[in-house]
């Protein structure tokens, strides 16, 4: 326990010295995210030398092993970072699909190889990942993707394309899903391959989505090749890494949705339905924001929850398919109530008032939450197959 | 605190639920139904109760309890609704020994805490006066009398009422219904005379009674904390009542999702089991999630209550609204998804619909609890 104070007085002395500022102020909105990559925007000096410093201490993923680049820090020491982090309004140095999602697959999949040429590379930020997983033939039913990749000696050939590709008109590398074998049954002819963006034969489009945004791309690929040392995992056993990092996936999206206001529902509500007597003026309003807080903090407690009985060995290893479909599905609610409560302000597009539509871009966005990283009913699919042991499923 | 049982706490479940299994299943509650049981309750299985020591389960050891914490005491209550158990557990060992517990003199504490932990005694609170739970607008009297006040008024949904053998009333010393301020908790023995039990068993074959109050005389003595300043105490009580139920409600709205699902896996219509529709796959899965997230915030208000106690009303107005919502939510997908015989009295599933509607309404419902919360909150 003394030692666990000790770390919690240096780490916070250390954050107070070395986190500028600007990083404490609290984050708006997407374009506060720092990604890193061959190519980075910064967006500040400041952005650059928070991830610079946390990154030389190995703090952009505190619990990795440090021959990996990562902190080598224990559970409870990475919560007692985390929260110090929280007390002094630290924005994370790092926005990363690596970090989330291929890390995670690669220390359980990767060989040492791998693990030593992209870990390090992933927790300074140096190059930035983009995952190939649905195709335009292959959306819930992921499985049938049709993207192949032919033996070609030391090297695969890969032809076929992706779609929502998240960012990959910015990203370095992809982590991709690819048919080894076509003739075997689908889910035993899948392989993990990563490859480099500007191998020749890429190419991306990124889509334009209904909040006016282009987070996602399809993508190309048009004989390209990829030496098959990047083969994660073995030859068509990819759908094991693939379902393991899908869970990683769940949990992220599970966690999302914030649009940059830190006023709470009640709060916005107070200022454009007025109050009566302290209490909202409209009472149903008032009544389903209450519901939602009283789910949300409910689900805040089970992502804690589920952390806890994790150490323990007690979590269910299909239980991210209840947060990813219990997160998402509460994300919207928040943002209709938050369109509910702010009437025709939130529906402003542009504008300075809004900040350029701000609320109705985040309200839109919201409802791809329970599309991507598998829909709210492949979640419900997993959790009546693999929780309750429902036939047939 | 991690949000899951330690060692101590998980042994106390095990042992609690295989108790109640063998000793107090769903049988005995029918049993003491259709003999239409004049106690509502069985003094034998009380009795085992106290031999575990579940009866001073909150006592503090200096009074000769087990002087466990909240999420003890809430483990018991969930394996008693697992089993739909009727017993003074929720009655004398959570909220008459808290409120005895927490605002007594060590007078009191003595005297009433060790009859509560030897079995001796049956104590209850009476707050209630209207058939929605509106603790501040308690408008029965107590005027001074020289060193004594004078009791008028009427309670109702008094869990146990016409079998306790002490009453813990709030009633109204000063101010008028609204007013927080001015409500004082009296000590009263029911054999009082003035005070007239009638008892009215709930839906659920629990007990329940309305109580009438008639120039009942009691001591300054038989002050319970102080005089006018009785809300905090009974906030306090009645959250440690909140917590408690909705733990009842986590493990009635459990059992009946797992009897559920195993009818879903065995139960065949059209040539297959049920449970290989879609359409009811989602629901159970749904429901599954729902209980699930009740858990967390159940066990959460449970520990706040140990940890923090004077700041637990928000956590524990979450916990008892999801657990109300989500049990109804479990109890009538059973009986719908059970078709025809959730429908029928022999088969016990109607059983859990009955208990839960009950706890939904203890206390504070739904409703009530998100009002709370937003009242908390300023909106």
């Amino acid at each position: 326990m003394d030692n666990l104070e000790t770390f919690r007085k240096e780490t916070r002395a250390w954050l107070e010295a070395n986190c500028p500022a600007e990083m404490r102020r609290p984050v708006q909105g997407e374009e506060d995210a720092c990604w890193g990559g061959r190519h980075p925007v910064f967006q500040s000096d400041a952005q650059r030398l928070w991830l610079e410093r946390m990154a030389e201490k190995g703090w952009t993923v505190p619990e990795w092993a440090r021959e990996y680049g990562g902190g080598g820090l224990t559970r409870d020491e990475a919560k007692i970072l985390r929260q110090e982090m929280r007390a002094l309004g630290c924005r994370p140095p790092l926005t990363s699909f690596g970090i989330s999602m291929l890390g995670p697959a690669l220390l359980k999949y990767g060989s040492e190889e791998q693990k030593r040429e992209h870990l390090p590379k992933i927790t300074r930020g140096e190059i930035r990942w983009c995952q190939g997983y649905s195709e335009p033939g292959a959306g819930s039913d992921l499985a049938s993707l049709q993207a192949r990749a032919e033996d070609k000696g030391d090297q695969f050939l890969v032809n076929g394309s992706k779609i929502w590709t998240t960012y990959a008109n910015k990203a370095d590398w992809i982590f991709c899903l690819v048919r080894t074998d076509p003739s075997a049954p689908k889910h035993e002819g899948i392989s993990f391959v990563l490859f480099d963006m500007e191998s020749a034969g890429v190419s991306t489009k990124p889509i334009t989505l209904i909040s006016g945004a282009s987070p996602f791309c399809e993508t190309f690929f048009d004989d390209v090749l990829v030496p098959k040392a990047n083969l994660v995992g073995k030859l068509n056993k990819g759908w094991d890494v693939a379902k393991y990092l899908l869970t990683h996936e769940r949990d992220m999206i599970g966690g999302m949705g914030s649009t940059g206001d830190s006023r709470s529902l009640g709060q916005i509500a107070s200022e454009t339905v007025g109050t009566d007597n302290g209490m909202l003026a409209d009472t149903a309003l008032r009544g389903q924001i209450a519901a939602y807080e009283i789910d949300a903090l409910a689900f805040r407690l089970t992502m804690e929850r589920v952390g806890d009985m994790a150490k323990v060995g007690q979590a269910h290893p299909a239980v991210s398919s209840l947060l990813k479909y219990y997160g998402t599905e509460l994300n919207k609610r928040r943002m209709e109530l938050l369109m509910s409560a702010g009437g025709s302000d939130a529906l402003e597009w542009e504008g300075e008032r809004s900040r350029e539509g701000r609320t109705a871009r985040a309200w839109l966005r919201s409802k791809g939450n329970s599309i991507e990283g598998g829909t709210s009913e492949i979640q419900l699919n997993i959790i009546a197959k693999r929780i309750l042991s429902l036939p047939g499923a | 605190m991690a949000l899951v049982l330690n060692d101590e706490q998980t042994m106390l479940r095990d042992n609690a639920r295989g108790f109640l299994g063998k000793n107090a299943p769903i049988a005995h509650l029918r049993a003491l139904r259709d003999k239409r049981d004049a106690d509502g309750f069985s003094r034998a299985l009380w009795k085992d109760f106290v031999e575990m020591g579940w009866a001073g389960i909150l006592v503090p050891q200096e009074y000769g309890g087990l002087g466990l914490g909240h999420v003890e005491a809430g483990v018991v209550m969930e394996e008693l609704g697992r089993t739909l158990t009727p017993s003074p557990f929720l009655s004398t060992a959570v909220l008459a020994a808290t409120a005895i517990a927490r605002a007594g003199t060590d007078k009191q504490k003595k005297n009433y805490l060790s009859q509560i932990v030897a079995g001796d005694l049956i104590a209850t609170p009476a707050v209630d006066e209207t058939a929605k739970h509106h603790p501040e607008k308690t408008a029965m009297t107590a005027a001074r009398a020289g060193n004594s006040f004078k009791l008028d008024g009427a309670k109702t949904f008094v869990i146990d009422g016409h079998v306790a053998n002490l009453l813990i009333v709030i009633a109204r010393s000063a101010g008028k219904p609204g007013d927080t301020n001015g409500l004082t908790l009296f000590l009263v023995d029911a054999s009082a005379t003035g005070i007239r039990a009638e008892r009215t068993p709930t839906v659920d074959t629990h007990n329940a009674a309305r109580l009438t109050f008639e120039d009942v005389n009691v001591s300054a003595d038989d002050v319970l904390g102080k005089v006018d300043a009785g809300w905090n105490v009974l906030e306090g009580v009645l959250n440690v009542g909140r917590a408690a139920v909705a733990a009842e409600m986590v493990g009635a709205g459990e059992e009946a999702f797992s009897r559920t699902v195993a009818y879903l896996r065995e139960r065949k219509q059209f040539g297959r089991p049920i449970g290989e529709f879609q359409a009811l796959q989602h629901r159970a899965a749904h429901l599954y999630c729902e209980l699930e997230v009740t858990r967390s915030a159940v066990l959460k208000a449970l520990q706040t209550l140990d940890d923090s106690f004077d700041r637990a009303g928000a956590i524990v107005s979450v916990a008892k609204a999801r657990a109300g919502l989500s049990a109804t939510l479990a109890v009538n997908e059973a009986v719908q998804m059970h078709g025809g015989i959730g429908m029928t009295d022999e088969f016990d599933i109607g059983l859990f619909m009955k208990r839960v509607r009950v706890g939904q309404e203890l206390f504070g419902d739904a409703n009530f609890h998100a009002d709370r919360l937003a009242r908390l909150n300023r909106y």
